[in-house]
């Protein structure tokens, strides 16, 4: 049976597998989600928005769709995934099922970092208030994982409270023996004037085909700072399709920081949308490809109201077959004077076979605004190369410090000095060099 | 220590260098001049390994071992030492940081450990007097913003760093002024030695007045048409290069 056809007719056993532990707007949302999955199916090319990107590789998969089995993974299994070195909360998901004893988590008076599920099962007035409001989900993939998410993180961060600690997400996959499909779903609020940064990867250590279909919702308060990073160096058997909502509030920042390494085809969907005045969105982005990879970035800012700024910094080095999209639309809405949006992508291709396909849109009905948008496509420059080499320092090395040189301003918004490091060291390592590679005048 | 035998180059299809001979031995400083076009940056680059530039006759030795068929930096770890006229920017990557790579590099290549920090941090303070730079020079993006002075400056200090047998200086005189030039030239002969060679590469007289060469080869349309001592670099600056081609033609 082929995948789609499966997730469709599997629906009625899941639902009552669930034996009606979950409130019924809970159980509403998963059939309206059903619906719509039914009635679209996966995306294909014929889909604008999916133009460039086939999923019919990554779907042709027998996968599993029953709830995986926590391995007995340990700690030291997890830690080389993790940003270590300095005191997190962690919450860790194996064969996308939640691992309390690998997890770090908590429950405070002014936050908390906890598992999905639980608040799936209460009636908790935060969820019911954001859980399925941030996200579109008239988007397929949206839909298919609003009916069946069951895993993910919930974090909550009350008015005016800062997390003490980087909150690192993990998801690991290292069941060998079954193609695996998981559909996971993040929800994280910051309430006025709070702030929190929080880390996510995805990862698999066996070489089993793995399917992700990930949505996270994210609320930002008003006056209030956001940091998401997401490390997706995943192995060439996987599929990422992540689907991120990020709703601002008044004088708010918030930040989407993309690591695109790997996998066999990662697709990465990403909204802002600016409820309130004065409110900026980061979003940064370092890809680096080769083998056959496929990395598609789409997003969508909407500037809904004036003076807003939006940065988008996207930058891609694509080696051997490897493939990139880049697809920014920028909307700036009539109300939405004052606006300032601002879109980059520039691109390296190392070989004749790698390929980038780059397509800004900027849509705008306003007509006090500063937008601008700017792509370049690239090669390494060789006179660099041979003042390198002619000072002693490998064409490998020489190109590495070119390439880093190219893609590193995408770091400048990292503030945790751990955090960068190991970022920069998983570039280098991805590099494959043993540079000390440091930020200068970027 | 270098020995140059009727050499031959060609850059996409056309012959720049036409049969040149040079033999340069420890302790020396040569001079070649000669008006634009004849072939010194092609000859300068070639002696360092640049591969866009083809050799289809002759022989470059350097020690005694051919090296034609060595790469930029297995060159440079030999000893050789190529300053160029144009040094390239490269943003995000500190003064620092890149001479410590190319050093540890280049020990790597002769089975040494890396330079402890400390010795390196002092060694660097020592050069960075030498040519008058400042501290703040250091952590700044390679050549990124520099001024021509600052960026020939960094180009002698590179070279005062990674301490080569022959240094090929091309053009260095080329966008200073008389001040950025006697620092220059005062690096330069600070660091030259007996066990050492020095390859001036200009088109005037001027920096031969600071760095005193022991021979000058004049190069003209890619061969060395004529050799002599310092006072030929002063014949050449009163009556310029068309008495040489008078006299080639005569």
């Amino acid at each position: 049976m082929k995948l789609q056809e499966k997730l469709i007719s599997s629906f009625d056993t899941f639902g009552k597998s669930l034996n009606g532990s979950e409130t019924d707007s809970l159980r509403k949302l998963r059939t309206e989600g059903m619906e719509v999955f039914k009635a679209k199916g996966f995306p294909t090319t014929k889909d604008e928005e999916w133009k460039y990107t086939p999923l019919n590789k990554s779907i042709k998969h027998d996968y599993d769709l029953a709830e995986g089995f926590g391995s007995d993974m340990k700690s030291e299994d997890v830690d080389p995934f993790l940003c270590t070195g300095i005191d997190s909360y962690k919450v860790v998901f194996v064969n996308g099922v939640f691992n309390v004893s690998l997890s770090n988590i908590t429950s405070q008076d002014k936050f908390f970092v906890s598992h999905l599920k639980d608040a799936f099962e209460g009636d908790s007035e935060i969820f019911n208030k954001y859980y399925g409001k941030l996200a579109d989900t008239q988007q397929s993939m949206v839909a298919l994982n609003t009916a069946y998410a069951q895993e993910g993180a919930f974090v909550y961060v009350k008015a005016g409270a800062v997390v003490d600690k980087l909150i690192q997400i993990i998801y690991i996959n290292n069941d060998g023996s079954r193609a695996m499909m998981n559909q996971v779903r993040n929800l994280f609020v910051v309430e006025d004037r709070a702030e929190v940064q929080i880390l996510e990867r995805h990862q698999s250590l066996s070489d089993a085909s793995v399917f992700t279909n990930v949505v996270t919702e994210t609320s930002v308060g008003n006056e209030a700072h956001f940091k998401h990073f997401k490390v997706q160096n995943d192995r060439e058997t996987t599929t990422l399709v992540d689907s991120t909502f990020v709703k601002q509030g008044t004088s708010s920042s918030a930040l989407v920081d993309t690591f695109a390494f790997g996998g066999e085809l990662t697709r990465n969907n990403l909204h802002f949308e600016f409820a309130g005045e004065h409110a900026e969105a980061h979003m940064d982005a370092i890809t680096l490809l080769k083998g056959s990879s496929v990395v598609d970035h789409h997003t969508f800012v909407d500037h809904a109201v004036p003076n807003c700024q939006s940065n988008q910094l996207y930058k891609g080095i694509y080696d051997e077959q490897s493939k990139g999209v880049f697809n920014g639309k920028v909307m700036v809405r009539k109300d939405a004077q004052k606006t300032n949006a601002f879109q980059q992508n520039n691109n390296l291709l190392l070989t004749d076979d790698a390929v980038i396909d780059t397509k800004p849109q900027l849509e705008i009905f306003a007509d006090d605004v500063a937008c601008s948008h700017g792509c370049t496509i690239g090669q390494l420059d060789d006179e660099a190369l041979f003042y390198m080499q002619s000072r002693g320092i490998p064409l490998k090395e020489a190109k590495a410090f070119l390439m880093f040189a190219f893609a590193g301003d995408t770091l400048k918004n990292i503030t945790i000095p751990e955090l960068k490091e190991q970022l920069i060291n998983l570039v280098a390592c991805e590099l494959k060099v043993d540079l000390e590679l440091n930020e200068v005048n970027l | 220590m270098l020995k140059i035998q009727d050499l031959k180059v060609e850059i996409e299809g056309k012959e720049i260098i036409k049969g040149l001979n040079l033999e340069i031995n420890k302790g020396e400083v040569h001079a070649i001049m000669g008006p634009n076009g004849a072939g010194k940056s092609t000859l300068s680059a070639v002696i360092a390994g640049r591969e866009e530039y083809e050799v289809t006759a002759g022989t470059i030795e350097f020690e005694g071992k051919d090296i034609m068929d060595l790469a930029p930096e297995e060159r440079a770890h030999a000893g050789v030492f190529l300053s160029f006229q144009y040094p390239v920017e490269i943003p995000g990557v500190s003064v620092t940081n890149f001479i410590k790579t190319a050093i540890n590099e280049s020990r790597k290549a002769r089975g040494l450990e890396p330079m402890e920090a400390k010795d390196l941090l002092k060694l660097m303070r020592e050069k960075q007097q030498l040519l008058a730079m400042d501290k703040t020079f250091m952590s700044r993006s390679i050549n990124e913003g520099f001024s021509g002075g600052e960026k020939k400056r960094n180009e002698i200090f590179q070279m005062a760093m990674l301490d080569p047998k022959l240094a090929i200086l091309d053009e260095t005189d080329s966008g200073l002024d008389i001040d950025a030039l006697k620092i220059v030239a005062n690096g330069v002969n600070k660091l030259k030695n007996q066990d050492n060679a020095v390859m001036v590469i200009t088109h005037y007289q001027r920096l031969l007045d600071h760095i005193i060469p022991d021979f000058v080869h004049v190069l003209f349309d890619g061969k060395i048409v004529k050799s002599g001592d310092k006072n030929l670099a002063l014949e050449l600056e009163e009556k310029g290069y068309d008495w040489i081609k008078q006299e080639i033609e005569a």
